[in-house]
């Protein structure tokens, strides 16, 4: 399983990706695994704000309904419309096609809560541990 | 602790998701769902469906014993033929849904789920009494599902068995790469395919010789995750989702199925009545308008008044349309009637469309 070294994660299984002001979300390669074939994505409207921990949509899998969450606040300035015919792509590309959501980043410093690579794999280690 | 089948080790080598089901562990998928399903659709896949039960009726009376617990006719069949029939209950609810096969004078073998083969098994034993002799045979046998249009092509190789003569249900007894094995036409993917019924001590043998005959076509194990897509397609309703004791086989479209002059059977003078008055409500197939996946318990609505429940629902693989099966009222079991899924307190809309979402190319016959 691949976790990038430059995408920040949350302990929900989401990652962000920080491109100067903007950040672009998606959920990991231990979240779409876990998931099974993803059958649909939800997503919200371009414009919304949203808080950290904010459920911002919804993927689904045969087996289960999850909600995504937001890892920082900010605003939607765009959505994958890909997902909505092809959400296949969350399984296969998690961190490229599979992206999910792109904000306008409220405070970058939130950014720097996040756990880092090698602090979300610890995160999984211990949950699969339990 | 759930129990695991003959092949359990066989699943665990190829690398299975392993998914716990009616109290046994199976795989729910090797490489993915989604490609074990086009596998099946386009070639041929392999499934382990060990865990369903086998309960075999012995003695003179076991012709009789089948005839009053199921709704279909069991005399229907000769010797080799078997027939899909369903358990009621004395108020017509379904209680399984099964396979009869007629395997000898005197015989019959009844191959139902695995959530109720415990149930199964009592209710048959009470009803036969000392008539007949009521054995589960579940642990001692295991179930191969090889399915596919290509799935004749692949089992020929290994078998000298006459399978293009083999009809939809029926049954053959013969060697399959050299063990004894049971072979039906039967499955429920809604393509053409077979069903292989063997010793459980035979079953890792015969397992990886089919195993590769089927990857010689190309074709993939498959697992429990494209089973539920393949029959959701194929419009085939599932056991304990799409009908239980609560709703009758005439309401869950299995009206062919229900025999009501063969003579008396459980549950007959309830789905007499209910024939000759009609049903107020039917399992229906629903295709979203846009994306969305309609889930068991989902309502459904029609000009703002609710007129029913989904019971299944997924994104068809094969369609790429997003599909259900919903009990509705009488009157909007109408293919085309428009009607809307709530989800998650969003009315999708939707139509009522005809079973099955998917129909394969049959072989010219």
């Amino acid at each position: 399983m691949e976790f990038p070294d430059d995408l920040r994660y949350t302990k929900d299984h989401e990652w962000l990706r920080r491109e100067g002001n903007e950040g672009v979300v998606g959920i990991t390669d231990f979240a779409q695994d876990a998931l099974g074939d993803v059958v649909f994505v939800e997503l919200p409207a371009v414009g919304a704000t949203l808080a950290p921990g904010q459920v911002f949509g919804v993927v689904e899998s045969n087996k289960t309904v999850s909600d995504l969450f937001a890892p920082v606040s900010g605003r939607v300035i765009a959505v994958n419309q890909v997902l909505r015919d092809q959400p296949e792509h969350v399984n296969v590309d998690p961190y490229g096609a599979g992206w999910m959501i792109r904000l306008a980043l409220g405070r970058t410093e939130e950014v720097d809560a996040l756990l880092d690579a090698a602090g979300y794999r610890a995160h999984i280690a211990r949950e699969q541990g339990k | 602790m759930a129990r695991r089948t003959p092949l359990f080790d066989a699943h665990r080598a190829l690398g299975a998701r392993l998914v716990e089901f009616a109290g046994w562990e199976m795989p729910l998928s090797y490489r993915g769902a989604a490609e074990e399903h086009r596998a099946v659709r386009e070639r041929c896949g392999l499934f382990d469906v060990s865990h369903m039960g086998e309960i075999e009726l012995r003695g003179p009376a076991a012709a009789a014993v089948c005839q009053e617990l199921t709704v279909n006719d069991v005399r229907r069949l000769r010797i080799g033929d078997g027939q899909y029939t369903v358990f009621c209950n004395e108020r017509g609810g379904v209680l399984d849904d099964l396979i009869v096969f007629h395997l000898g004078p005197e015989r019959y073998l009844l191959v139902v789920n695995a959530a109720n083969t415990a149930a199964d098994y009592a209710w048959v034993r009470a009803h036969a009494g000392e008539r007949a002799e009521v054995v589960d045979r579940s642990a001692e046998l295991a179930l191969l599902a090889l399915q596919g249009p290509e799935a004749e092509l692949a089992l020929r190789t290994l078998t000298a068995l006459d399978l293009t003569g083999l009809r939809p249900f029926a049954a053959l007894e013969g060697s399959v790469a050299g063990v004894r094995t049971l072979v039906s036409r039967t499955g429920y993917t809604g393509e053409d395919g077979f069903e292989l019924l063997v010793a459980a001590s035979d079953a890792p043998p015969l397992w990886e010789a089919v195993l590769e005959a089927t990857r010689r076509r190309d074709g993939l194990p498959a697992g429990l995750g494209a089973r539920d897509t393949l029959r959701l397609e194929a419009g085939l309703p599932l056991c304990g989702t799409d009908m239980d004791e609560t709703t009758t086989p005439l309401e869950a479209g299995l009206a062919w199925t229900v025999k009501l002059d063969k003579g008396d059977f459980v549950g007959r003078a309830v789905l007499a009545e209910q024939a000759a008055r009609g049903v107020t409500r039917r399992l229906v197939g629903l295709e979203l308008a846009e994306p969305g996946i309609p889930r068991h318990g989902y309502p459904v609505w029609r000009d703002g008044a609710a007129v029913g429940t989904v019971t299944s629902g997924t994104r068809s693989p094969t369609l790429g349309t997003y599909i259900g099966l919903a009990y509705v009222s009488a009157d909007t079991a109408v293919p085309g009637t428009p009607v809307a899924v709530g989800i998650r307190g969003r009315r999708v809309p939707a139509r009522v469309v005809a079973r099955p979402f998917y129909r394969r190319m049959r072989r010219e016959e």
